[in-house]
């Protein structure tokens, strides 16, 4: 099976490139490793959805939008992020929209934490690719 | 990266390219090998083009790279053509650290000392997701905003004294909840009056040196064997949603374009989306001390549950270490009201400043330089020195050299725990897989940082402390 993301070496805070041979699957992949950062998606069960809906003036700003969706649920909702369904990613007018399910389960006793992330930040960022696409993201933990 | 050795602990970044000022690095030549590794000087370098800086874009000695601003980072801007920058801020606004001090010495508490561990461990919420102390309507988090610590007060968690020990007195003005997005609302909601995770803590430690004792004195810190209980936390989702809100809002409005790093963007002090901006993240500001109010109660029902009394556990005082300030400073001999950012760095007000407790204005603000997990922490005094050399300020902790990755590739959270042990240091924890990133091995010596800062004169060394229990988030 092809590498969906890997972790990187970053100081302070955390760093991973998502890979995909669209620019949808890439970041499906990229909330995969942001979600992989806190808590293992593999133990998450698919029990409830979100519905995800943003827009954002580049695709940079999109893609931070939608990766702070799962910071947001968790912190309202104690919603933990299993897979991502039907992402779809439209350019309207100025502005880049995706939609998207959002998979999994809210927090339980069971539940194993064990990091936090804070923000999703514009550092090092990479978003490129034709074929191939290559994601690379720093956050703040 | 060329820097120019100006003495013992201090290096310059002479001004070139599109640098508006030149930067000053405090550092030693082990500590600056370390910022040379990542992009911290090249950070520091980058926060010497933004517009109306003034004197210098400073590093403190702990800096290590962040995003936009270096950790560590110290830059003040004029009113008039100046910006305000929430990468300059950082995400989490208002992190910074509270110290209790108590009338205990370690032989009363040895016999306690687990026991206090788990009863604060379970009084004081942790970790992510919803659970803090209490569940917030939209109009009491407003409420919080505007009044901070005062807040938490009014509510009975805590005294009046406290808040006159707080920076600020524990509310920043002006804040204006009303500008808070939908989401910084709801994400704060169900947070206030927890500790949070990554390297926030709680600790309980003992006085183990006192260096200068007329001034720890006047902090209430009068013996070798004293307990004092440190808290180190932020402002949670409400602050990082702001700072997330505002980087959009500048973008939206202003644009990228020009910026040597998208995490530098800004907005002109003199705009309304710059008003704006410093408004909500006084919001953030008011969350956060309300926050450290509440666990500060939290910690002393601790000790009245498990020792019978909580008498004599009087805050020290309240630090922030994540802020931007409107303050008065001298720019070629003449005061000047500027805003001054600090990330990651810790005021440092000297004695006689108006803005410090009375009680402290003969020795200068307290400081407090927490270490890393088991290892020394300090509490520091402000100067009148770091005036000239820091706008006021000083470094705010050890700052990290190894990244999280290689730390779980290096280290066993059970294993550091009964290493912690064999040292007379209890840990309790969410999870293993936090202990073994924070290990103290990935941090900076703060030894060597609290030194230069004593040596330099931004903050005098004033009391070292040792941890005998810790509770990670």
């Amino acid at each position: 099976m092809n590498v969906k993301y890997k972790f990187l070496n970053h100081t302070a805070d955390a760093k991973f490139q998502a890979y995909g041979n669209s620019v949808e699957e890439a970041f499906r992949n990229a909330a995969e490793a942001t979600a992989n950062l806190m808590w293992s998606t593999k133990k998450v069960k698919p029990r409830i959805k979100r519905k995800v809906s943003i827009t954002g003036k580049d695709r940079e700003q999109l893609l931070v939008k939608f990766l702070e969706e799962i910071l947001f649920l968790l912190d309202t909702d104690d919603f933990l992020l299993c897979s991502v369904k039907e992402l779809s990613i439209k350019k309207e007018k100025a502005d880049y929209a995706l939609e998207a399910w959002f998979l999994g389960d809210r927090i339980s006793d069971e539940s194993e934490i064990f990091g936090s992330v804070k923000a999703v930040t514009y550092s090092e960022m990479i978003i490129e690719g034709n074929d191939h696409y290559l994601i690379q993201v720093v956050v703040d933990v | 990266m060329k820097l120019k050795q100006i003495s013992e602990y201090i290096w310059e970044i002479p001004k070139q390219g599109d640098m508006n000022v030149p930067a000053i690095v405090y550092s030693s030549p082990s500590l600056l090998e370390s910022m040379r590794k990542d992009l911290t000087l090249e950070q520091t370098k980058n926060m010497a083009c933004l517009p109306g800086i003034q004197r210098a874009a400073y590093a403190m000695p702990d800096a290590h790279q962040g995003y936009g601003f270096p950790i560590g980072g110290v830059a003040a801007f004029d009113m008039e053509n100046g910006v305000i920058s929430p990468g300059g801020v950082g995400y989490d606004i208002n992190c910074g650290v509270r110290l209790l001090r108590t009338e205990f010495f370690e032989k009363d508490i040895k016999k306690h000392k687990k026991a206090l561990l788990d009863e604060m461990f379970a009084r004081v919420p942790k970790g992510v997701g919803v659970g803090g102390s209490i569940h917030l309507s939209s109009k009491e988090i407003k409420q919080v905003c505007t009044k901070g610590a005062q807040w938490a007060v009014e509510k009975g968690f805590g005294r009046e004294e406290d808040l006159e020990r707080t920076e600020e007195g524990g509310c920043l003005k002006p804040a204006s909840p009303e500008n808070l997005s939908p989401r910084a609302m709801s994400r704060g909601s169900g947070q206030l009056g927890s500790l949070g995770s990554g390297n926030h803590f709680l600790e309980i430690q003992k006085v183990v040196t006192i260096y200068d004792r007329e001034t720890s004195e006047a902090f209430g810190i009068h013996s070798e064997g004293q307990i004092l209980v440190m808290i180190h936390c932020g402002s949670r989702g409400l602050g990082h949603q702001v700072a997330s809100d505002y980087i959009r809002l500048m973008e939206n409005e202003i644009g990228t374009r020009g910026l040597p790093d998208r995490q530098l963007i800004n907005a002109p002090l003199k705009s309304k989306l710059g008003r704006k901006y410093f408004e909500s993240m006084n919001t953030a500001v008011n969350f956060a001390f309300a926050n450290r109010q509440m666990i500060a109660h939290l910690v002393r029902e601790a000790f009245q549950t498990i020792t019978g009394t909580s008498e004599g556990m009087e805050q020290v005082y309240d630090v922030c270490h994540n802020v931007a300030k409107f303050e008065n400073h001298k720019i070629n001999g003449r005061e000047a009201k500027l805003c001054v950012h600090r990330k990651g760095a810790t005021r440092s007000f000297g004695p006689g400043h108006s803005e410090i407790p009375e009680a402290y204005r003969d020795v200068g603000q307290p400081v407090f330089i927490p270490g890393s997990m088991g290892t020394s922490s300090y509490v520091l005094a402000g100067t009148q020195k770091s005036e000239q050399l820091s706008f006021s300020s000083t470094a705010h902790g050890a700052g990290r050299v190894m990244s999280r990755r290689q730390a779980l590739r290096s280290f066993r959270g059970e294993e550091i725990k009964r290493e912690l042990e064999t040292k007379g240091v209890d840990l309790r924890a969410k999870g293993w897989r936090c202990v073994a990133e924070e290990a103290s091995q990935v941090y900076k010596d703060v030894d060597e940082v609290v030194k230069i800062s004593d040596s330099l004169g931004i903050g005098k060394l004033v009391v070292k402390a040792d941890p005998i229990a810790v509770i990670k988030g």
